[in-house]
């Protein structure tokens, strides 16, 4: 899922500055399972910018509206009864939400509540870890599960660099080297063979350096 | 090795570098390392070049070393062929994609550049840019690769033909023999040799029977018969830079009995150099390794010392 974190209070009240009625915005997606965006968080961010507005003396009225996703048309239609003069909205989705409500309310402010950070998995309770850069080309079946294209500080795709000791990343101790996890994955498989192989440079076309990506199709197009 | 049988050796060789000549010739060969400026000034590393280019056989140019801006490789690999020296400069993946590396490399050719040293390089984080968006388009075995393609096959990496004029570079790579996962470090060197390393420097050496190990299973792999493996040295001032390494250096090992040594000694410069040149000696007697390859970081005199000291003088010339 797509892993975000809600932004400091001063810049999203910096953002709003003038306006007299905001919508504060949650989604049900991504942003919920990862306790960022969802109802809750968007009733607590509506009640701490509220009282902060009050403090700094620009008393705001805020309203709040959780639907499913902001990146789906059929959800993003369901706010629009909400938006009847408000000078703004607080989007608590992930930048693709804050970006498609932008889209289809050209006419209103649209500032987003949260730092949208990555493709992640729910480790632990409260934990959060990056797993996949969406790179468009997955190499995960030459390298045992674990993908070096993220994990790797380096993106390297031939074995671990110089700075892997001890399970653990030149960068920091807290990050394993994703190098060592392939390697132990392999080696518990038997598979180790893999590892000689010699990777080729890397497609990045397929990455966002092809541009914009965009997928078609037919087969469930309307 | 008669004149007939040396000839025919040099017929053979891939570059007009000299360091292959040097190898080919069956010398054991002593590197230094330079690290370029950070302004844009090259007198001094011509000075450097000039003064030590009798002492080794070529200088290493490091390529923004820890990540910290400096006078480009390049750049200094020039300074130092003005000096009279033979540059080797060093290329790291971080800052640049496949295709500033593939221009450059044709630039430092039409220079007179001859040898490239082929790395991943620091990641950004240890300079002094840490906020900067590194590149790591290709990896350094990818780099590697990448240069044998334009010399053997006269082709860039997307198989566009180099028409004319290919840059015939003599390929070097590194090995962190302390690296981890360690059983992994001597595969992962040959995949280098696979891709095209015609040498290697290590990271530097401070435990030698860790380093003996390594190359143990180098020479099982027979990977010593494909590629020259010259060794690392790094001389020490002081027993607070040996800690320092031990401590915040990514990939450094250092024996602890090292670290006593340093600390008992009068003169720590001349303790540092007389390691230095023991490590030589010891390094020297390893089966596979054939030569030395020194990294002063900023301690250009301690450079003729360990040479002379190690009984490396003079150099040959061809």
């Amino acid at each position: 899922m797509i892993v975000a974190e809600i932004k400091p209070i001063e810049e999203i009240a910096e953002a709003i500055k003038g306006a007299k009625k905001v919508l504060v915005a949650g989604c049900g997606g991504c942003v919920t399972v990862c306790l960022s965006g969802g109802q809750k968080e968007t009733d607590i961010m509506a009640s701490a910018l509220r009282m902060k507005m009050k403090v700094d003396g620009q008393p705001l009225e805020i309203e709040t509206a959780t639907y499913e996703r902001q990146c789906d048309p059929e959800y993003v239609i369901r706010f629009k009864e909400h938006l009847q003069d408000v000078d703004a909205v607080v989007s608590m989705a992930c930048g693709v939400g804050v970006q498609f409500m932008a889209e289809n309310y050209p006419e209103i402010i649209f500032v987003p509540g949260q730092n949208t950070k990555f493709a992640g998995a729910a480790i632990e309770h409260g934990i959060w870890e990056e797993r996949c850069m969406l790179c468009g080309e997955c190499v995960l079946a030459k390298t045992g599960g674990v993908c070096p294209v993220i994990r790797c500080s380096k993106s390297l795709m031939n074995g671990p660099c110089g700075g892997s000791q001890n399970g653990v990343c030149e960068i920091s101790k807290d990050t394993p080297c994703a190098w060592q996890l392939i390697y132990d994955r392999l080696k518990g498989q038997g598979r180790l063979d893999m590892m000689t192989e010699v990777l080729p440079a890397k497609n990045w076309s397929k990455n966002r350096d092809g541009g914009p990506r965009k997928i078609v199709r037919e087969d469930v197009r309307l | 090795m008669s004149e007939a049988v040396a000839l025919d050796k040099q017929a053979e060789l891939k570059t007009d570098s000299k360091l292959e000549k040097l190898y080919s010739l069956g010398h054991f060969v002593v590197t230094g390392e330079l690290g370029p400026p950070q302004h844009a000034e090259g007198h001094e590393l011509e000075h450097h070049a000039h003064e030590l280019k009798d002492i080794v056989d070529g200088f290493n140019l490091t390529d923004n070393q820890t990540a910290i801006v400096r006078l480009s490789s390049i750049a200094a690999g020039i300074h130092v062929l003005k000096g009279g020296g033979v540059p080797i400069i060093q290329m790291t993946c971080r800052d640049r994609n496949r295709i500033a590396m593939q221009s450059d490399l044709l630039g430092a050719y039409s220079l007179g550049i001859r040898d490239v040293l082929c790395l991943s390089g620091d990641h950004q984080s240890f300079g002094n840019h840490p906020t900067s968006k590194n590149v790591y388009d290709v990896d350094s075995v990818q780099l590697i690769a990448m240069v044998k393609k334009m010399r053997d096959d006269k082709k860039f990496l997307s198989d566009a033909v180099i028409k004319a004029n290919e840059p015939r570079f003599f390929i070097g790579a590194v090995e962190n023999p302390f690296g981890d996962p360690f059983e992994f470090r001597a595969i992962r060197l040959e995949k280098k040799v696979n891709a095209g390393a015609d040498f290697i420097q290590t990271q530097a050496i401070f435990d030698l029977e860790k380093f003996a190990r390594f190359m143990e299973m180098a020479v099982a792999r027979g990977i010593h018969e494909r590629t020259k493996i010259t060794a690392g040295i790094l001389p020490v001032r002081s027993v607070k830079a040996l800690q320092y390494m031990k401590k915040d250096v990514a990939g450094m090992e250092i024996p602890d009995s090292l670290i006593e040594r340093m600390k008992k000694a009068e003169d720590p410069k001349k303790e540092g150099i007389q390691v230095a040149i023991e490590m030589c000696n010891e390094l020297k007697k390893i089966p596979g390794v054939a030569g030395i390859h020194i990294m002063p970081v900023g301690w250009e005199a301690a450079l003729p010392e360990i040479v002379k000291g190690a009984g490396f003088l003079p150099r040959p010339k061809v």
